[in-house]
């Protein structure tokens, strides 16, 4: 248990060091807002509608089938592990399994899904 | 001074000896020597961003023929030092209409997923915060961690140039770290261990390193790590020419500062975690562990550097392709030739 108490004191130092440097810089920083340099950059014109619209649907399944293998990545991190012990049963296994998967691949490949346009 | 490791000894001796006369129990001596460590490694990765910066500018430099910074300090060695404080200085300027809670923690979790690396990282021969025994498997889940920041940047900030530079940068991470994880799982089958100390004990040997028998791994890792931390010929996210600056291009000052110090020390990372998985770690004759774990990293991290003035800057559809069409088939096919190795030898 101690070995993720080192993880947690790292994530919240991590947060301290951020927000004490925040802190430092907020003590000796200027601070004159006026409503012209709080406007959001374009390029110097006048910005022309919010940035939160529709977006390009290809990063939305880019994002569907990195999950896919990354579940599988998930799956093969056990089995790379103990596989030697296990022999050539569970390497026929992880072929089978990896097979199906990259039959996925291969089908969103030919539907287009990897194309980017 | 040369033996860290009895250094590191001594001073946790005396930090139990100190914790306990003030009648503190175990938990509490450990809880201190863990704040002191992860105190010493902020020190450390931030004097090593600093000179990494100065090595980036000083290298693209010379790649150039130009001489970089000269007039802050000897050959302008002062110069990061200098550009820090000025950092520190500037006005914090918060545009009127971002997402204000989004907008400040973005570079938190950026910053803290790159820092939290440094837990696992073995740097020398008992040289290491925390032994975890699936430390591999933490390195990669951490990291992806940082998406979540540039994501929250990019969305929080309300500019297009933000917005596209953190989808960008969301789908490029994504999709590199697939074939990343597949070339570390090519050496855990060979290590049969995710602990990083173990798997730096078994390459003793300089013909014992992982890159000769995992070469094909080596490569997809070092071409998806480059991707990983938006490098060129990788950094579309950043593309100054098209995007200003993609996620960053809103954020001035500190926060700012921390997104360019999470920037770093990835770089810093993912050397380190090559070092460790291909290169041996901190094996090496003659010279003290820790010198040698930072001589095989700073070397990758100068090839990182060397590779900006080399290549141009992809298209975001060969990028994708690249990634999708041939580094995961790749690794899957190293998968399984390593495999077959394995069984059969």
């Amino acid at each position: 248990m101690s070995e993720f108490a080192a993880i947690a004191v790292f994530l919240v130092l991590g947060v301290g060091f951020v927000l004490f440097n925040f802190l430092l810089s907020k003590l000796i920083r200027p601070k004159n807002p006026n409503p012209i340099k709080q406007s959001t950059y374009e390029c110097g014109e006048t910005p022309v509608g919010p940035a939160w619209i529709q977006f390009n649907v290809r990063f939305y399944i880019f994002c569907l089938i990195f999950v896919i293998f990354d579940v599988e990545i998930v799956f093969l991190f056990p089995w790379a592990l103990v596989f030697q012990s296990l022999g050539l049963f569970a390497f026929v296994e992880m072929v089978i399994f990896v097979g199906i998967l990259m039959f996925g691949l291969l089908y969103a490949w030919r539907k287009g899904l990897l194309r980017w346009y | 001074m040369l033996e860290l490791d009895k250094l590191i000894g001594f001073v946790g001796a005396q930090i139990a000896a100190l914790v306990t006369a003030l009648g503190l129990g175990p938990d509490w001596v450990t809880l201190v020597q863990l704040v002191v460590a992860a105190l010493t490694l902020i020190g450390f990765a931030s004097v090593m961003v600093l000179g990494l910066v100065y090595a980036e500018r000083k290298v693209s430099a010379h790649i150039q023929m130009r001489v970089g910074p000269m007039r802050v300090g000897w050959h302008g060695i002062l110069q990061t030092l200098a550009d820090a404080v000025k950092l520190l200085q500037k006005e914090d300027i918060t545009p009127s209409n971002v997402d204000r809670a989004i907008y400040f923690w973005a570079p938190i979790v950026t910053f803290v997923a790159a820092f939290a690396v440094y837990a696992v990282i073995p740097f020398g021969r008992g040289l290491v915060v925390t032994d975890l025994n699936i430390g591999i498997l933490y390195i990669l889940a951490i990291t992806t961690f940082g998406v979540i920041g540039l994501l929250m940047a990019g969305w929080s900030s309300n500019n297009k140039y933000s917005l596209l530079g953190g989808f960008r940068s969301a789908a490029q991470v994504v999709s590199y770290e697939v074939p990343m994880a597949l070339a570390v799982i090519g050496v855990v089958m060979l290590t049969q261990t995710l602990s990083m100390v173990q798997i730096v004990g078994q390459q003793e040997k300089f013909y014992q390193w992982y890159v000769w028998r995992q070469p094909i791994g080596f490569l997809i890792y070092f071409v998806a790590a480059t991707a990983e931390v938006n490098r060129t010929p990788f950094d579309l996210p950043e593309a100054d020419s098209e995007l200003v600056a993609g996620f960053v291009t809103e954020y001035s000052g500190m926060k700012f500062a921390m997104f360019f110090l999470a920037e770093f020390l990835n770089m810093f990372t993912v050397a380190a975690i090559g070092t460790t998985l291909f290169f041996g770690g901190w094996n090496g004759p003659v010279l003290p562990s820790w010198m040698w774990f930072l001589i095989k990293t700073l070397a990758g991290v100068f090839v990182l550097m060397w590779m900006r003035w080399t290549y141009p800057r992809l298209r975001v559809d060969q990028l994708m392709g690249f990634a999708w069409k041939f580094l995961l088939p790749l690794a899957i096919l190293n998968i399984l030739i390593t495999g077959l190795f394995v069984v059969l030898f």
